[in-house]
């Protein structure tokens, strides 16, 4: 007979073991506290040190400040207004929505029938494209933006924000297909066959119910791509000079950069005021994107 | 090793609202062979879990071995458990997932070896040892399972619908297979289905759960002849007993026992019923008859089971008056479904 | 079943079609190209197709055109000038100074970040009071975009101002400043930190779906098995989230050597160039310095990199194990 576990039956050692393992339980609940909150405080401690330094007079900000870490003195919104009333954040932040609507928008376009015909249409190529599709995503813009500079320079968008809606897809297709062939995937033949058989041709089929019923994966899709192109840097830097054409993402870097200058509080409060949406709404939709990857990631 | 497993009072309560253990008291037998019967989300999978530790119960006790044992957990139990979907390790080998739970018992290799070699060869599956689990079949993976649970040398037997997996012919010979395995090692065993054709053949009494709670506990054949209420009644046979209202009654009465009234013999009183039949199924040398019997102002659907050695002629669409023996009928309360006094019944 | 009158038109009189006489199914409903199986693949492809291969594979190639050619901002015209830009980045130590911190950056981040993101990706599986408040602010280094994250970052390690120092300043353990982005080793580290630090959430996440792939009775048999936390850890759960680990291990580390944006922000490469890596490099010699030709050269430098993790992603996703 073997020794471990407890020879039931001896009642003592049994309420041993029994409080041995509560304690042992309780332990490991402070430890994945303990975790998650050092966890919360390295990821977001930047941020919330942001937040405080936003708020900071200018004499509580500067060399001789008693505390760095919280309010030495009152806080103010001073450089909140001033990043709201005299810089061009507004703008950049314009900038942003407009060029990540149109592109979401043409992102669609081209990824839903381009998802549709490789999740459904058995074509027998449709395996080594969709592989084609994840090399291509890994070609990264710091490859491509020397010869693209040129590209757009070439359609004449040298400077504007416009170069931007034509070259972010390029960024976001890729995924975008990915995702979609995830999603659709999920969605049973069974239903398109029916609105085949009621009258309906494979594309109208395909625009009456399988669109609506990927709804919720194509308003993933959409969170994605826009939040891809919300974040993009180095196409932006490289091809857009001017200040009123810039996003956010390049904008802030470089505009509220005066010289050796830093308007430091105004940098930190446009940080988090950027950072806060994108992420709260990512995190609406994590799950969803988790079942969008795995799917796309199973063959047939 | 065999110890009683008793469970005093138990609820489990999800999120505080959803019961899935009502209230139940159980008691098994040294070595025996316990089904937990019962439809889906009656219970008996929480039910089972509690037992093994994986579940803490909301209220009540439970016990193995004389030992309250709440608070410990599974591996401190000396329980073996093997899931419907068998949960093999799929990165190792059978002989590694046969001698996995030997690790923690600290027993040396050449030791860890002799005991998984023993089990797989009582099993029957020493020629598999070397095998990843995606490479067998149905049943050999089944038999890992088992082999597995076999090794910690366990004072209870937890199985959770292991059959289920299987197709239906390799069902039956694993039934009778599993049967024998238990008898051989002796150890008690608690085995959750919903399937009361396997409940019938292997338990050594049944549980029949619904709703949480336990409705009935006896031997097969007490299940079957004297069912505790109209659920049991229903749920054990296959066709189920029919129910027919008289008065403020249920009168139950199997298929098997409707017959035609000249073929209806023996002493006492035989209730008689004209029977309306609309349809006849042949079925394994049995005729099924599907129809209606008159019962107060409406007519209820009842289902007769004539076997081979009936040989009474029988059309559909006509009407034949059927009857029942006396000893045969069982009376419930039609509002409860509780098993109630019999009354006699004028022919 | 009655044939649909349709309005005949003007030098069609007379003309039906043969289905629509024989008194069929649906008379007036003809196969179009809508129905076409064969020709609505290809065609629901060829808009991404085509804006791909315009816009990424043609530039690639073009890229590659460039590097053997002399083309700057200022002087368009292409000559072909052989391996002449090739030649002239071997002989300069700042490009193997990339090259080498491309490499070091990224196994030091990598290896990092998994141990870090297996931890959290445990924490996350958990069920625990919080939880959403946790992933949210766990997952703001990842959601941020990249520059305005390392913004903040430069915040937190300036000379001057850093809070960081200045609590270590209080604690004690410092005498003045750390010049976190000055001096070259410490430079290094905090490109390592920042990167780190953002990919630790994704990486975290991707871990999480493989966590929770897992059946659940496995789990359970491991509980019953006997297997206690670190053994269930290491013979358990490690190797069947091993192939799901190598792919957020591998995409971590695209995602870093293809980066400029960390370190062009936080140090633009300094001090005199030891935290350069080969995208920021590319992009300072060829936009900066709008020397195209070699900012196309040395960016190529990443492509066998990339190849190299692209089909090391595609087996370790082959091999994940059929549960």
């Amino acid at each position: 007979m073997t020794a471990a576990g407890v020879e039931l039956g001896d009642r003592a050692r049994v309420e041993a073991r029994r409080r041995h393992a509560a304690r042992r339980r309780v332990l490991g609940r402070v430890g994945l506290y303990a975790v998650a909150v050092l966890a919360a405080l390295a990821a977001a401690g930047p941020f919330l040190i942001g937040v405080v330094t936003a708020l900071k007079q200018d004499a509580d900000l500067y060399p001789g400040s008693a505390n760095r870490v919280w309010f030495g003195m009152a806080p103010t919104v001073e450089h909140l207004r001033f990043l709201l009333d005299s810089t061009a954040f507004t703008t950049f932040a314009w900038n942003t929505l407009w060029v990540g609507a149109l592109v979401v928008g043409i992102t669609l376009l081209l990824s839903l029938p381009a998802a549709y015909s490789l999740a459904r249409l058995d074509m027998p190529w449709a395996g080594p494209l969709g592989i084609a599709i994840f090399f291509v995503y890994l070609i990264p813009p710091t490859l491509l933006f020397v010869s693209l500079s040129r590209v757009v320079v070439e359609l004449g968008l040298q400077d504007s924000t416009w170069s931007l809606v034509v070259i972010y897809p390029t960024i976001t297709v890729p995924v975008s297909v990915w995702l979609l062939i995830g999603f659709l995937k999920g969605i049973p033949r069974d239903i398109e066959e029916q609105a085949m058989v009621d009258g309906y041709s494979r594309t109208g089929a395909f625009v009456r119910t399988v669109i609506p019923l990927a709804f919720p994966g194509i308003v993933a899709v959409v969170v994605f791509a826009f939040t891809l192109a919300a974040h993009e840097f180095i196409y932006a830097l490289a091809f857009v000079s001017p200040t009123v054409e810039k996003p956010i993402s390049v904008g802030v870097p470089t505009e509220l950069v005066r010289g050796d200058v830093f308007f430091w509080q105004s940098l930190q409060a446009a940080a988090v005021f950027v950072a806060i949406p994108i992420a709260f709404v990512f995190n609406l939709f994590l799950e969803r994107f988790i079942s969008g990857f795995t799917m796309g990631a199973v063959k047939g | 090793m065999a110890v009683v497993v008793e469970v005093k009072g138990l609820k489990k309560h999800f999120n505080g609202e959803v019961h899935a253990v009502d209230g139940v008291d159980l008691t098994t037998g040294e070595g025996e062979y316990l089904v937990l019967l019962g439809p889906s989300g009656c219970g008996k999978t929480t039910l089972l879990r509690t037992i093994a530790g994986l579940e803490e119960p909301t209220e009540g006790e439970v016990l193995i071995g004389g030992s309250v044992v709440n608070g410990l957990p599974p591996r401190a139990r000396r329980i073996a458990m093997v899931f419907q979907s068998y949960a093999l390790y799929p990165h190792k080998t059978v002989l590694q997932n046969i001698t996995f739970p030997l690790k923690a018992e600290k027993l040396g290799r050449e030791a860890r070896l002799n005991k998984a070699q023993w089990a797989a060869g009582l099993l029957g599956i020493g020629h598999l040892l070397d095998r990843k689990p995606r490479h067998l079949s149905g049943g050999e993976r089944q038999r890992v399972a088992l082999a597995r649970a076999l090794v910690r040398d366990p004072s209870v037997f937890l199985l959770d619908e292991p059959l289920s997996n299987l197709d239906a012919k390799l069902r039956a010979t694993a039934r009778d297979e599993l049967k024998l395995f238990q008898q051989d090692i002796g150890t008690t065993t608690i085995y959750v289905t919903h399937d009361q054709v396997e409940a019938m053949g292997l338990g050594d009494r049944i549980a029949v759960m619904y709703e949480g709670r336990v409705r009935q506990v006896g031997p097969p054949v007490e299940v079957y002849d004297d069912p505790a209420d109209t659920f049991v009644a229903t749920f054990i046979g296959s066709p189920p007993m029919n129910l027919v209202e008289r008065g403020d009654q249920l009168v139950g009465f199997r298929p098997e026992n409707f017959l035609p009234q000249a073929v209806v013999a023996g002493n006492g009183n035989r209730w008689s019923l004209p029977f309306h039949v609309h349809r006849v199924e042949h079925l394994s040398g049995d005729r099924h008859l599907y129809g209606t019997v008159p019962a107060g102002r409406e007519h209820v659907r009842v289902i007769a089971r004539l076997p081979a050695t009936v040989t009474t002629p029988v059309d559909p669409d006509t009407t034949y008056e059927f009857a029942v023996h006396e000893r045969h009928l069982r009376f419930f309360d039609r509002v409860s479904g509780e098993r109630t006094a019999p009354r006699p019944v004028r022919d | 079943m009655a044939l649909q009158r349709e309005r005949v038109e003007p030098g069609t009189a007379g003309r039906k079609p043969e289905w629509e006489r024989a008194g069929g199914v649906r008379a007036g409903v003809r196969p179009t190209l809508a129905d076409r199986e064969g020709v609505l693949a290809p065609l629901f492809l060829l808009p991404a197709v085509a804006y791909i291969v315009a816009l990424v594979a043609i530039p690639f190639l073009l890229a590659i055109a460039f590097s053997f050619s002399d083309v700057t901002a200022g002087d368009p015209s292409f000559d072909w000038v052989g391996l002449r830009n090739y030649r002239r980045i071997f002989q300069d130590p700042v490009f193997w100074q990339s090259l080498r911190n491309t490499f070091v950056f990224t196994v030091v981040s990598m290896a990092l970040t998994v141990v870090l993101a297996k931890a959290l990706a445990m924490v996350l599986v958990a069920d625990f009071r919080g939880k959403w408040v946790v992933r949210f602010l766990v997952l703001l280094p990842w959601t941020t975009p990249v520059a305005l994250a390392t913004i903040v970052w430069l915040y937190l390690l300036d000379s001057l101002y850093s809070p960081i120092d200045w609590m270590l300043r209080q604690i004690g353990l410092l005498d003045g400043n750390v010049f976190w982005l000055g001096r070259p080793g410490l430079a290094m580290v905090s490109v390592v930190l920042v990167h780190t630090w953002r990919i630790v959430p994704l990486a975290a996440v991707i871990i999480m779906a493989g966590l929770v792939a897992i059946p659940d009775e496995i789990n359970d048999a491991a509980a019953i098995d006997g297997a206690g936390f670190w053994r269930k850890l290491t013979e358990v759960t490690l190797p069947l989230t091993m192939p799901v680990i190598a792919v957020a291990a591998l995409l971590g580390a695209i995602l870093t050597f293809t980066d400029m944006t960390v370190v062009y922000v936080l140090t633009r490469g300094g001090p005199t160039n030891a935290t350069q890596v080969l995208p920021s490099w590319a992009f300072i010699r060829g936009i900066v310095g709008a020397d195209l030709a070699q900012g196309a050269a040395i960016a190529l430098f990443l492509f066998p990199l990339l190849l190299a993790a692209a089909v090391a992603i595609l087996r370790a996703v082959r091999r994940m194990e059929v549960l």
